[in-house]
């Protein structure tokens, strides 16, 4: 017993440390008074109030759309990649090292090089006007499209590793069995395949769902401040507005919002297997 | 009539692996037939040949005089039952049946289900999952999915191996039984010989990827062909160059006979093996009613037989 704990010491000290005492620290800023740099007292949920104003509600609602939207698109392409990776005979190690091989590279420097590949004159405008397909640059950059595109370029690994070890673990001969039955590709696909893959596909849309709600800074350098988003948000009262106060309380808000949409997904989705 | 299924001269080869050789058959309909051979003589991927998860290197496979080679397996009027079954977890046992039907897109659903259940003796049962099933209840499932559909053939794959023994022994009855009443051709696939010789109307036996030998159960036990044929299913005592089964050897302490010595007795319950040496130096073994003379280890007898019963061997 004794030993048991002193293993789980270091786990308790990093949560208390780096989690546990930020958070408090968050929550107590959250309640008390914006001062020139900094929080003073007195104690007051102003903070709070100020976040139903619609200014906040739109940004908050777009950035569900968003992180929606790309949580969407990455489970479009990860499936079938995820799928292809699972049943190829060979050099699956290789296949699974390419998913991972952007994180070798800092996430910032990768974003960066989107903005290169997307600008007016970037590579990609040069070359589709080199070709005569266009005479104008395309608006590619500084869009809730970039952005987008970013969210989904960052977060697909995350989505294509879950729902790969799930295929991983299914069983072949149900795919023979479907066919076996009578069913073409398509239905093995959508009746066997995919209702199979449910809790990689849960995994997945969560690890992507919920960075890209907070995310700033994809929208920071791919939307061009345009498109604000809450990560933005709280980033800016930190920054430039000098806010303390309400970006803890707008952090405090997303993450309580994230835990109860969490908790109630969870919940439903583990509901028809007990 | 062509018979419901044929297979011409099918071969099969995997890399660095001669699956099948070349098998030709011929599976009159209603039959229950069985491809009997130890495992890796080419007998499963014979079966996965037919239901079409595999595609020849050469030869026909023939369903009702058609061609299938080209079908692939949701085009074949065939069902598998899977050895490990292959039961769809994250579906009910109703919808398990009902995935084969609503692929086809057949009319009276409810009814057909309804009355495969009842035949494989599953109702109460429908609304469970695979994983609240019995490995027996399972089985039933798998079996009731593909005998709702009416296949031409019924192909199964060593389906009692993941039963326990005595489940084994009355799954054995019940799986004739639901031929008949079916009244669909079955191919069964097993290293059983038990198993093949019990429930089978005709059988192949295989090896290394050839049949040995066809016939009727009979045929094959009394009077095999070769002598893998009359090894594979039972024992065989080669004494003074004749082949002979150990329960047509008489044992007895008197003359005439050839001398042995009994070297050990096996009381096995429904009867007696005796483990013996002859004066020639060969080992044989006699199996005996439980009722019959008690032997002791050490003690002299002599050894006969009828020659009827010899095995005709090459």
């Amino acid at each position: 017993m004794k030993l048991r704990t002193s293993f789980l010491l270091p786990a308790w000290l990093w949560l208390a440390l780096l989690f546990l005492a930020p958070f408090a620290i968050v929550l107590a800023y959250s309640f008390l008074t914006r001062v020139y740099v900094g929080v003073a007292p007195p104690w007051t949920a102003e903070s709070y109030q100020r976040l139903f104003d619609p200014l906040y509600l739109v940004i908050l609602a777009r950035s569900f759309a968003i992180a929606l939207a790309a949580t969407a698109l990455c489970l479009v392409f990860a499936f079938p990649a995820a799928l292809f990776i699972s049943r190829a005979a060979r050099f699956k190690t290789l296949y699974l090292q390419l998913v991972m091989l952007p994180f070798w590279t800092s996430f910032l420097v990768r974003t960066y090089a989107w903005i290169f590949l997307l600008r007016d004159t970037g590579l990609v405008n040069t070359v589709l006007q080199a070709l005569g397909l266009i005479h104008a640059p395309l608006p590619l950059l500084y869009n809730d499209g970039a952005v987008l595109l970013g969210l989904v370029y960052g977060y697909l690994p995350f989505m294509v590793l879950p729902i790969y070890a799930t295929l991983e673990r299914l069983d072949p001969s149900l795919v023979e069995a479907a066919a076996d039955l009578g069913a073409r590709p398509l239905a093995t696909l959508f009746r066997v395949v995919v209702p199979l893959a449910r809790p990689g596909i849960v995994a997945g849309s969560i690890l992507v769902f919920i960075p890209c709600l907070g995310a700033y800074l994809t929208p920071d350098l791919l939307g061009g401040g345009r498109t604000v988003l809450v990560g933005n948000l709280v980033q800016n009262q930190f920054t430039t507005a000098r806010d303390w106060p309400f970006g803890a309380a707008v952090s405090i808000a997303l993450m309580l919002i994230v835990t109860l949409l969490l908790i109630a997904f969870l919940r439903r989705e583990s509901e028809p297997l007990a | 009539m062509p018979p419901i299924l044929e297979l011409r001269n099918l071969v099969k080869h995997f890399p660095g692996q001669q699956a099948v050789r070349s098998i030709s058959l011929s599976i009159p309909r209603g039959a229950f037939f069985s491809l009997l051979g130890p495992s890796g003589c080419g007998k499963t991927t014979t079966l996965r040949l037919i239901a079409g998860f595999e595609q020849p290197t050469s030869g026909d496979v023939l369903l009702n005089g058609e061609p299938v080679n080209h079908h692939p397996p949701y085009e074949r009027n065939v069902s598998t039952v899977f050895q490990n079954y292959a039961l769809f977890p994250h579906l009910t046992a109703r919808a398990n049946i009902e995935f084969g039907l609503k692929r086809h897109r057949v009319p009276e659903i409810e009814r057909r289900v309804r009355e495969a259940v009842a035949l494989v003796g599953l109702t109460g049962k429908e609304e469970r999952r695979p994983a609240q099933l019995s490995g027996g209840e399972r089985q039933r499932v798998a079996l009731a999915r593909s005998l709702v559909l009416q296949p031409d053939v019924l192909l199964l794959d060593e389906p009692l191996a993941a039963l326990d023994p005595k489940l084994r022994k009355q799954m054995r009855l019940e799986l004739k039984a639901l031929q008949r009443q079916a009244g669909i051709t079955f191919l069964l696939v097993t290293h059983d010989q038990e198993e093949a010789l019990s429930m089978s109307d005709q059988l192949a036996v295989m090896n290394e990827g050839l049949i040995e030998q066809t016939g009727t159960p009979e045929d094959v036990y009394l009077r095999p062909r070769t002598r893998f044929v009359a090894g594979f299913l039972g024992a065989v005592n080669w004494i003074a160059g004749a082949a002979i089964r150990p329960e047509c050897l008489t044992v007895s302490r008197e003359a005439p006979g050839l001398t042995a010595t009994v070297t050990a007795t096996v009381f096995l319950g429904d009867c007696v093996q005796i483990l013996l040496r002859l004066s020639t130096g060969e080992t044989a073994v006699a199996q005996l009613p439980r009722a019959a003379v008690r032997f002791q280890a050490g003690e002299t007898v002599h050894v006969s037989w009828n020659p009827a019963d010899e095995l005709s061997l090459p």
